[in-house]
């Protein structure tokens, strides 16, 4: 028997990356899936966004689980698109319990006085209302079912510290952190838990890229992955560059199962010690 | 008129350094003061402590400032020593405002390395020693109607930092023993905060023992003062190796005036930027 | 000699309330003032906003001091008047030393998933994303002046721990938390200190009046001052429903000011003990 077995969960950002990882991790412990993704590039972002054929292998991946899922085109920043999605999920799936919050993006650096409106307005758009735009869908359902639920919300080691030329995304990610605070006391009644997961750097598409190398190695031109890797590990306490999306996709396991039934309003990093450092 | 005109504060470890700096700072500002150090070497302590004619020379400093003081040597580890003083004090000013819980000490060693001695000794100037000074204060601020106790905690109270475990135990507690203070004493309008200095350019950094840990790839007659502001620098994020014994005073006098009369149970780091780098 | 005195101030929202404290506070002490304030009704707040005649009488009380102000009615959602206001201020008192990041709006209580889209976005827009564009204003000319300089961000309680029913209040003033440990960083090299203040309820138009007494009295019909009073009393450790804006002030001329010339980064609760209850 899984340990989510029977239970329905709403993924964003589920193309590719953590979400997918998240995906795939729940079905594998029994979970059905309800996925979106904007499937579409990003206005400032430095990476290409994922694609409807990404997430067509997320379904063909749970599918090869045995698990079903449904996978819709949403994007987080239209409340309307998101909700009848999960509206859509939870009819053909017939109830919601596990919400994951992963989708966001990550921009060029600059420092906090040059950031455009625009770059600022579609993080914070992103980041940190997209995530509440996510929960506001979610919440009825859950509650509706009566049997309370997991609130995961995918913040960043930003949300706990600052890194510099990343104010825009270190608010959003801070923000997150408020809104999980609030909805963790507002739904408590319900018995419906949210927490916040605080990965350090994972080694997915959105850090594997010659901007984000640039973030943390502002001095050289044209930084390699090997030199990104050493600059990275120098954040972390434990002597590895990055996690992988699987792990924290075990640590959003472990919340959005019984488990956990009574951990709520925790800020749980998964940060290789970083946060120590 | 000064910013503590007719008020009377109490301060361990008040011979030099800190101490000394918070005694000037608060009596410039109209204040009178109770002072007590140990003026003696401990077993454990790799430097040179204070000795009599150092509180002799405090107690000369603020007589030149026009403003009473009552000097006692006292240890903080004993309880009755440190309450006879204070209790003599108050007697001989009329009251009690003010507490300055400074007292305090530092040697280091890896985890596995440190001795009982080493351990237990800081432990108990530094944690037991500033219940020790509040337990004694309590009984004269609720005479008083009210009052401020400041704890001097460190940026280690809030973050660790290698190979000076047991104090970054005790620092953490004095936090902890802060907090229950000021939410037993809140009802009194007793507020209670701490100081967490980064690096603060006095004997108990400015010595071999200290260098030694800070560069001990160098050899001795290269450990100048010059040198290890270099590395103490990477600590901070504003560009300075250590701040001021009157930096510190000055968040002292802040938080012991009026004009903080509404904030209590609060971290105040004063470190350069050290627990956000 | 005044505390900041020769230096000049940049303050958001100062036609009342707090802003106003701030203004007098900083003038007492020596500053001259470069004031905005939107003085006009923000939409679905659910208390009459500032007017003209409310920032010309912050100009009077400012000149009565014979101190300089130059005041602007200017709006934080909009970075181009933001700037315009702050250029004219610059070239009319010839510098910038102190940024007060003041302005921002209470909002109308409800549960997460009830409040609607167009809240959520101007609550974001004025009290998170406003804070940055305000820094963004102000950078360049600390910058140009050479002489380091302090910001000080206005968040609040609700950026330490979350409140029922303001979801979209304690994202925005979460971020500013993390808007604020980045800029600390990135300015730190400048000597441009960043800190934020974090107060409890204070007695300002902004919590004084029905909307928030129901938030906090949602038994009551229609509560009273009293009524609010007896509820406010409960959230803080000090035995006091609330602070006066003059406790914030007292704080931000600290930070303002040479006697924390060290000090960055640094999260400031002036609460009466709320965040430790």
């Amino acid at each position: 028997m899984g340990r989510v077995e029977g239970k329905v969960a709403f993924i964003t950002g589920a193309a590719r990356g953590q979400g997918r990882s998240h995906a795939l991790r729940l079905a594998q412990e029994g979970a059905d899936i309800i996925a979106v993704d904007i499937c579409e590039d990003v206005e400032g972002t430095v990476y290409a966004g994922a694609t409807e054929a990404d997430l067509a292998e997320t379904v063909r991946q749970v599918e090869a689980l045995d698990r079903r899922i449904v996978a819709i085109k949403a994007d987080v920043r239209d409340f309307d698109g998101l909700r009848k999605a999960v509206d859509d999920g939870v009819a053909q799936l017939g109830r919601l319990d596990i919400v994951s919050a992963n989708a966001g993006i990550l921009t060029s650096p600059s420092n906090a006085e040059n950031f455009s409106d625009e770059t600022w307005n579609t993080m914070i758009d992103i980041n940190l209302s997209g995530v509440w735009r996510t929960a506001k869908a979610a919440i009825p359902h859950i509650k509706a079912g009566g049997r309370g639920g997991s609130i995961i919300l995918t913040s960043s080691e930003a949300g706990l510290r600052a890194y510099q030329s990343a104010a825009h995304y270190v608010s959003a990610k801070h923000g997150v952190v408020g809104l999980m605070r609030t909805l963790a006391l507002e739904l408590a009644p319900d018995m419906i838990r949210v927490n916040s997961i605080h990965p350090t750097q994972v080694d997915t598409d959105m850090i594997q890229n010659e901007p984000t190398y640039k973030l943390f190695l502002p001095d050289v031109e044209h930084p390699t992955r090997e030199q990104f890797a050493a600059a990275s590990q120098s954040v972390n306490a434990l002597p590895i560059p990055w996690v992988e999306s699987v792990d924290i996709s075990n640590a959003l396991l472990f919340l959005a199962s019984d488990e956990a039934r009574y951990v709520t309003g925790v800020t749980l990093a998964v940060d290789a010690g970083c946060f120590l450092k | 008129m000064g910013r503590l005109d007719g008020k009377v504060a109490f301060i361990t470890g008040a011979a030099r350094g800190q101490g000394r700096s918070h005694a000037l700072r608060l009596a410039q500002e109209g204040a009178d003061i109770i002072a007590i150090d140990i003026v003696d070497q401990m077993d454990t302590v790799p430097y040179g402590m204070a000795k009599p004619e150092d509180l002799a020379e405090t107690v000369r400093q603020i007589e030149a400032l026009d403003r009473r003081i009552i000097a006692t040597k006292a240890d903080v580890r004993d309880f009755e020593a440190v309450k006879a003083a204070l209790d003599d004090g108050v007697a001989q000013l009329g009251k009690l405002d003010i507490v300055s819980a400074n007292a305090g000490i530092f040697s280091f060693g890896a985890m596995e390395e440190l001795t009982d001695a080493e351990w237990d000794e800081l432990q108990d100037v530094n944690l037991k020693g500033v219940w020790h000074t509040a337990k004694a204060a309590i009984p004269h601020l609720r005479a008083n109607g009210g009052g401020s106790m400041i704890l001097t905690s460190s940026s280690a109270g809030v973050k660790a930092v290698q190979n000076i475990g047991h104090y970054v135990a005790a620092k953490h507690g004095v936090i902890g023993l802060m907090r229950s203070l000021a939410l037993e004493l809140a009802p009194d309008m007793i507020r209670v905060n701490t100081v967490n200095p980064t690096s603060v350019d006095t004997d108990m950094i400015q010595n071999s023992a200290t260098y030694e840990l800070f560069a001990p790839d160098l050899p001795e007659e290269e450990r100048t003062k010059d040198v290890l502001g270099e590395r103490f620098k990477t600590l901070n994020a504003l560009p300075i190796p250590w701040v001021e014994a009157v930096d510190i005073s000055n968040a002292v006098l802040f938080l012991a005036s009026d004009e903080a009369r509404y904030i209590t149970g609060v971290v105040f780091p004063v470190d350069a930027g050290q627990l956000i780098k | 000699m005044g505390r900041v005195e020769g230096k000049v101030a940049f303050i958001t929202g100062a036609a009342r309330g707090q802003g106003r404290s701030h203004a007098l506070r900083l003038a007492q002490e020596g500053a001259d003032i470069i004031a905005i304030d939107i003085c006009e009704a923000v939409p679905e707040n659910s208390y009459p906003q500032a007017t003209e005649e409310d920032l010309a009488e912050t100009v009077r009380q400012v000149e009565a001091l014979d101190r300089r102000i130059i005041a602007t009615k200017a709006d934080v959602r909009d970075f181009a008047q933001l700037k315009k206001a702050m250029d004219a201020g610059v070239a009319e008192l010839g510098r910038l030393d102190i940024v007060c990041a003041n302005a921002g709006i209470g909002g109308t209580p409800n549960r997460a998933e009830d409040i609607p889209e167009d809240e959520w976005t101007n609550m974001v827009d004025i009290n998170l994303s406003g804070v940055w564009r305000t820094a963004k204003a102000a950078i360049p000319h600390l910058k140009a002046g050479g002489r380091g300089g302090s910001i000080i961000l206005t968040s609040s309680d609700a950026g330490l721990f979350a409140y029922q029913n303001i979801a979209h209040y304690v994202s925005a003033k979460h971020g500013v938390v993390g808007l604020m440990r980045t800029l600390a960083l990135e300015l730190a090299p400048d000597m441009i200190r960043v800190n934020s203040i974090h107060p409890t309820t204070v007695d300002t138009p902004m919590v004084q009046n029905e909307g928030t007494y129901k938030l906090f009295r949602p038994d009551l019909e229609h509560p009273t001052k009293d009524d609010f009073a007896a509820a406010a009393v409960g959230m803080n450790a000090l035995p006091i429903p609330w602070v006066e804006a003059v406790d914030i002030s007292n704080a931000v001329l600290f930070f303002a000011s040479d006697e924390s010339r060290y000090v960055t980064g640094v999260p400031l609760p002036v609460d009466a003990g709320a965040a430790i209850k």
